[in-house]
C-alpha cells in the first residue's frame, strides 16, 4: 500500500505520519514517534501487551491500522503519567510492587485504567474479566488485581492524567 | 581501526541512541580498564564499584536484572555493607567491557553467590574508605563509624567526612580482600527491608528500556524466516516481491534467511512476502509416542544416588508409577529482540542475554572475531525463566549487520519464539518402592529419562553452535554433556535402602535447553506425587507420611509451618467431601529442598475441579519458603507468588504440541497460559528467615512443589490419580 500522510493526535499533540495507512499503530509509535511504552508481544491481539486508548478505550495497537487511528484521540501509557507524577492506576502498581520484568504492564495498565474511567467500583470479578485477555508470564496476577482494587479506592477515575 | 579503540570512542563511532536510558552513565573513576576490550578483573576493588564526585556510587554487577528484583535485592546488600545510602547507588549490569564476569545469571545463584562477591567488595571499600579518613580526621580506624555515606569519629559526629570528599572520582587501587569481615547480620538496616524495586516507576510508566526499545543511528530493521520444518533445508528465496518495499533486501547464508528494510513494518511486509522453497522431511515423533521416544533413545546411565542394603525383606506392600511430562516453553511474554552492530572489525551486541560474557566469546567465534573486539551490553528483556530466544536473536542480528554493513535490529515474531526458543526438556519418572508393616518406607528405585536441561552458546571455540544462527549456516554443536536431568531426581527423606539413576539422553527430538528449575519440577512432580501414593497405601496423613521420613529441622519447620497456615487437618488423601454441584473441591501438599542443598519449599493448594467441564482451578496456594537469609522478602514473596502461578500453568495448561516435522504451537491459542479467569483467589506465604544462615537461591526453588501439590489436590478431590502433565480431568 502506498504512503499517503494521516494526522494522528498522541497524548494531547497532533502528528502528520508519513507511512502506509495499513502499517500497524504499534510501530507508528513506537518507531516514529519513540513512544516505546506500549510493547509488542505477539501481533495478533492475543497477549495485551501493545494497548493504548483510543477514545478512551482500550485497544490492540498492534492490530489498529494507521487508518483507522486517527478516528480519536490517542493516549500511551506515557501520556498517562510520569515517574515522578504517576497516574493514579500507576501509582497503585508501584504501590503494590505489582511487577516482575514489567514487560505486560503497558497493557495491564491501560486496561485497567479504561476500566476505571467507566466503572469507578468494579467487582474483583470484573478486574478479572477484563484483563483476561491481558498474558502475564512471570505470575504477578495477584499483585495485579490488588493494584486495579487500590487504584480504585483511590479514585482514579476522577484524579488527573487520564485520557486527555 | 585500531585494537586499542576505547569504549566510548566505539559508542561515538557507532552513534548509539539509547533511548530513555537513565543508568549507568556515571563516567567510570579511570576509563583505562575499558581499554583493553576485556572484562574488568575479579580481583580488582575498582572493577566493582566507584566513589564518584557527586557522592554517588556506581556498582558494577555482572550478574543482571531477569525481572526477579536482583538488581534491587543486590544493591541492597551493597548499601548495607557500605553503609551508603541505597538511593544513592547507581547500577550498571551486564556489560561485558564494564563488569566483572560473574557467571551468567543463572541457577538462582545471583544473591547466594553474586550477592557474596559483592558484599566483599563492598567490605573492603568501607574499610579502605576508613584507612582514607583516618589521617583526614585525625582518629584511629578503630575509633570511625561510617554512616549514610559519611565517615565520622565515634562520640564525635562534627568530625567527618563524606566518601566523595574522600575519593570522589578517584581510584582505590587495591584488590578485594577476599578475607575482609563482613557487617555481623544483627547490626543490618536494609538488608531484610521490603525495600520497593528500583526500576518499576520507569516500568509502570513505559518509560523503562528493554532490549525491544533500543535504536540505534542508521538502524535497519530485520525478520528472522525460519525453515518450515525443524532441519529443512533451503532450495531457493523467490524474492521478486521485495520491488514494491522500499529498501527491502533478502539475507540469505545458508538455511539462514532473513528479511532487512528501513522500516520496521516493511522488514514484516517484506518476511511474508518472499517465498521461500524448503525441503522438508518427517524428523519427529508422533506426539502420542512421546514417552516410548523418550525411552528408547541412546542414553548414559548415571548413579544419582544408592545408598543403603536393599529393604526388601521387610516389605509388606510395594508400589510403582510412571509419570510423564512435556516439552514445555518459556513464553516470555516479549518475543526476543537483538540488535548488532557489526563493522570494521568490531561488533557491538544489545541483548537481554544471562551471560554478555559468554556471549561476546560466542558472537566473536560465530563472526570468526576475537572475543576483544566483541562488545555485549546487556539491556534488559521481557522475562525469560532461563534459556530463551535473547541469546539467538542477537546472534541473528550480528550475522544479518555483519552481512549489511549497518546495526540491525531483529525483532522476533510470536510465531518464531514460540516455534524456534530452546524448549524445556520432557521427561519420564519411574518410581517403585515398598512400605514396611509400620508404614515407612522401605525401598526406593526411582529413575528418570531425561534429555539435556542446557544447550547455551559457549564461551570456548565450537560452543557457537549452539546458536540457531551458526545451525542454520552449518555449524554442528558438539556433544557438551547432559546437564540438570537429574536435579531433585534424589529426595531428601531418609529410606533405609534407595537407588536413583538418571538415563540422559543422547539427543531429544526438540532443542531443549533451561527452563526455571530444570528438572527440578519433573523430578518432584514424581517424587512428591508418589509419596502422596504411598501415604495413601498405608492408609496415613500426606503430611504425617512425609514427617516420618525427615529428621532435619527446617524441613520439618516449614511442613509444618505451611500445615499451619493452611489450617490442614490431618487425614487420609481422597476423603474430602462430595462434589457440589459438579464441583469438587480437595487440597494436596508437597515437599521439596531445592536441590537437595538449596531452599526449603513447602506447598499446600487448594484446587476445585469441574469435570464436566474439564477445568481445574487452584483457589488457595500456600507456602512456607526457607531460603537463609532473606534480603528483601517482599521481592521474595512476589518471587514466590509467581513461581507458583507459572508452575500451575505448567502443571494443568501447557505442554508444546507438534506434528512429524514441527513445532505448531504458534501463538496463545496453541500454548495456551494461565490467565486471570484461572488464577487463584490467594496465595499466602509465610517466610522463615534466617539471618544467621547464608542466603541460598529463591529463584526457582517454589517452582518444583506447586505441579504434585495439584496432583495430590486432584486426587483427595475426585480419587483420580493423575500422572501425566498437563494434568486434564
Amino acid at each position: 500500500m502506498p504512503s499517503s500522510t494521516i494526522r494522528i493526535t498522541v497524548n494531547g499533540a497532533a502528528h502528520d505520519i508519513d507511512a502506509a495507512p495499513d502499517t500497524p499503530l504499534l510501530y507508528v509509535l513506537r518507531d516514529d514517534l519513540g513512544l516505546t511504552g506500549p510493547k509488542f508481544g505477539c501481533g495478533l491481539g492475543q497477549c495485551g501487551a501493545c494497548m493504548v486508548h483510543i477514545d478512551g478505550a482500550a485497544v490492540h495497537s498492534c492490530r489498529t491500522p494507521l487508518s483507522a487511528a486517527a478516528r480519536g484521540p490517542i493516549t500511551t501509557i506515557e501520556g498517562l503519567g510520569t515517574p515522578e507524577k504517576p497516574h493514579p492506576v500507576q501509582q497503585a502498581f508501584i504501590d503494590e510492587q505489582a511487577a516482575q520484568c514489567g514487560y505486560c504492564m503497558n497493557g495491564m495498565i491501560m486496561s485497567a485504567a479504561a476500566l476505571l474511567a467507566k466503572t469507578k467500583s468494579p467487582t474483583r470479578q470484573q478486574i478479572r474479566s477484563t484483563l483476561n485477555g491481558n498474558l502475564c508470564r512471570c505470575g504477578t496476577h495477584m499483585r495485579i488485581v490488588r493494584a486495579v482494587e487500590r487504584a480504585a479506592s483511590l479514585g482514579a477515575s476522577q484524579s488527573g492524567g487520564s485520557d486527555e | 581501526m585500531s585494537s586499542t579503540t576505547t569504549r566510548r570512542d566505539f559508542l561515538k563511532r557507532t552513534g548509539v541512541l539509547v533511548v530513555g536510558f537513565s543508568l549507568g552513565l556515571h563516567s567510570r573513576a579511570d576509563a583505562a580498564v575499558f581499554e583493553t576490550g576485556a572484562a574488568p578483573a575479579a580481583n580488582q576493588l575498582d572493577s566493582w564499584l566507584a566513589i564518584n564526585a557527586d557522592g554517588t556510587i556506581t556498582v558494577y554487577s555482572g550478574k543482571v536484572e531477569l525481572g526477579t528484583g536482583v538488581s534491587t535485592a543486590l544493591r541492597q546488600i551493597v548499601a548495607e555493607e557500605l553503609d551508603a545510602p541505597f538511593e544513592k547507588i547507581a547500577w550498571v549490569q551486564g556489560d561485558s567491557d564494564r563488569t566483572v564476569d560473574q557467571g551468567s545469571t543463572v541457577g538462582s545463584q545471583t544473591i547466594k553467590r553474586g550477592g557474596a562477591q559483592l558484599r566483599m567488595a563492598a567490605a573492603t571499600a568501607r574499610a579502605a574508605l576508613l584507612e582514607l579518613a583516618a589521617p583526614k580526621l585525625g582518629a584511629a580506624p578503630g575509633s570511625l563509624e561510617v554512616a549514610s555515606g559519611v565517615v565520622r569519629v565515634h562520640g564525635d559526629p562534627s568530625r567527618h567526612i563524606s566518601f566523595a570528599e574522600l575519593l570522589g572520582g578517584k581510584r582505590f587501587e587495591r584488590t578485594v580482600n577476599r578475607a575482609a569481615v563482613p557487617k555481623a547480620t544483627t547490626a543490618y538496616t536494609i538488608v531484610g527491608k521490603p525495600v520497593h524495586r528500583v526500576e518499576l516507576p520507569a516500568k509502570m510508566t513505559g518509560r523503562h528500556t528493554y532490549v525491544q526499545d533500543v535504536k540505534v543511528d542508521g538502524m535497519l530493521h530485520a525478520r528472522v524466516v525460519r525453515p518450515a520444518s525443524i532441519g529443512a533445508k533451503l532450495l531457493s528465496v523467490d524474492d521478486s516481491a521485495l520491488g514494491a518495499i522500499p529498501g527491502a533486501r533478502v539475507i540469505r547464508k545458508a538455511d539462514f534467511l532473513a528479511v532487512v528494510a528501513p522500516r520496521e513494518y516493511d522488514a514484516i511486509r517484506a518476511a511474508a512476502a518472499i517465498k521461500p522453497a524448503w525441503s522438508e522431511s518427517a524428523t519427529l515423533p508422533p506426539m502420542d509416542e512421546l514417552k516410548q521416544t523418550l525411552m528408547s533413545i541412546p542414553s548414559t546411565e548415571r548413579g544419582v544416588a544408592s545408598d543403603g542394603t536393599s529393604g526388601a525383606g521387610r516389605v509388606a506392600k510395594r508400589l510403582a508409577a510412571t509419570y510423564k511430562w512435556p516439552f514445555q516453553m518459556h513464553a516470555s511474554i516479549g518475543p526476543s529482540c537483538g540488535v548488532a552492530d557489526v563493522r570494521n572489525g568490531k561488533a557491538t551486541v544489545w541483548s537481554s542475554t544471562q551471560g554478555s560474557h559468554t556471549l561476546k566469546s560466542a558472537i566473536a567465534h560465530l563472526l570468526g572475531m576475537q572475543p576483544d573486539d566483541v562488545h555485549v551490553i546487556w539491556i534488559e528483556g521481557s522475562g525469560c525463566y532461563g534459556h530463551n530466544g535473547s541469546d539467538d536473536a542477537a546472534a541473528d542480528a550480528a550475522v544479518i549487520s555483519r552481512e549489511v554493513g549497518a546495526p540491525v535490529r531483529v525483532q522476533w515474531s510470536r510465531a518464531d519464539e514460540h516455534g524456534w526458543e530452546p524448549k524445556g526438556a520432557a521427561m519420564v519418572m519411574q518410581v517403585a518402592a515398598g512400605i514396611d508393616a509400620s508404614g515407612k518406607i522401605a525401598d526406593w528405585d526411582y529413575q528418570v529419562w531425561t534429555p539435556t536441561h542446557s544447550s547455551r552458546p559457549g564461551a570456548q571455540p565450537g560452543g557457537e553452535a549452539n546458536f540457531i544462527a551458526a545451525r542454520l549456516m552449518g555449524m554442528v554443536p558438539s556433544s557438551r554433556g547432559s546437564l540438570g536431568g537429574e536435579r531433585n531426581a534424589a529426595h531428601t527423606y531418609s529410606v533405609p535402602a534407595m537407588k536413583v539413576r538418571a538415563h540422559l539422553l543422547e539427543r531429544a527430538p526438540l532443542r531443549t535447553s533451561s527452563l526455571r528449575g530444570l528438572g527440578s519440577p519433573q523430578n518432584t512432580f514424581a517424587n512428591e506425587s508418589f509419596m502422596d501414593e504411598l501415604a495413601q497405601l498405608a492408609g496415613v496423613d500426606p503430611i504425617e507420611f512425609r514427617l516420618r521420613h525427615l529428621s532435619d529441622p527446617r524441613a520439618v519447620a516449614a511442613i509444618n509451618a505451611v500445615a499451619r497456615l493452611a489450617k490442614w487437618t490431618p487425614r487420609v488423601s481422597g476423603s474430602s467431601r462430595a462434589p457440589s454441584n459438579g464441583v469438587a473441591r480437595g487440597r494436596g501438599m508437597a515437599f521439596v529442598r531445592y536441590e537437595g542443598t538449596e531452599a526449603y519449599v513447602a506447598a499446600i493448594v487448594d484446587v476445585e475441579v469441574d469435570q464436566a467441564q474439564h477445568r481445574v482451578r487452584v483457589t488457595h496456594a500456600y507456602v512456607a519458603h526457607d531460603c537463609g537469609l532473606i534480603v528483601n522478602p517482599d521481592g521474595l514473596k512476589n518471587q514466590i507468588e509467581g513461581n507458583v502461578i507459572q508452575a500451575a500453568s505448567r502443571a494443568l495448561n501447557e505442554a508444546v504440541q507438534f506434528d512429524r516435522s514441527r513445532v505448531t504451537s504458534l501463538d496463545w491459542r496453541g500454548y495456551p497460559i494461565l490467565r486471570f479467569a484461572d488464577a487463584p483467589d490467594a496465595v499466602d506465604v509465610v517466610l522463615i528467615d534466617h539471618p544467621e544462615l547464608p542466603s541460598v537461591g529463591a529463584g526457582e526453588a517454589s517452582t518444583s512443589p506447586i505441579p504434585a501439590a495439584i496432583a495430590n489436590a486432584i486426587f483427595d478431590a475426585t480419587g483420580v490419580r493423575l500422572r501425566d502433565v498437563p494434568l486434564r480431568v
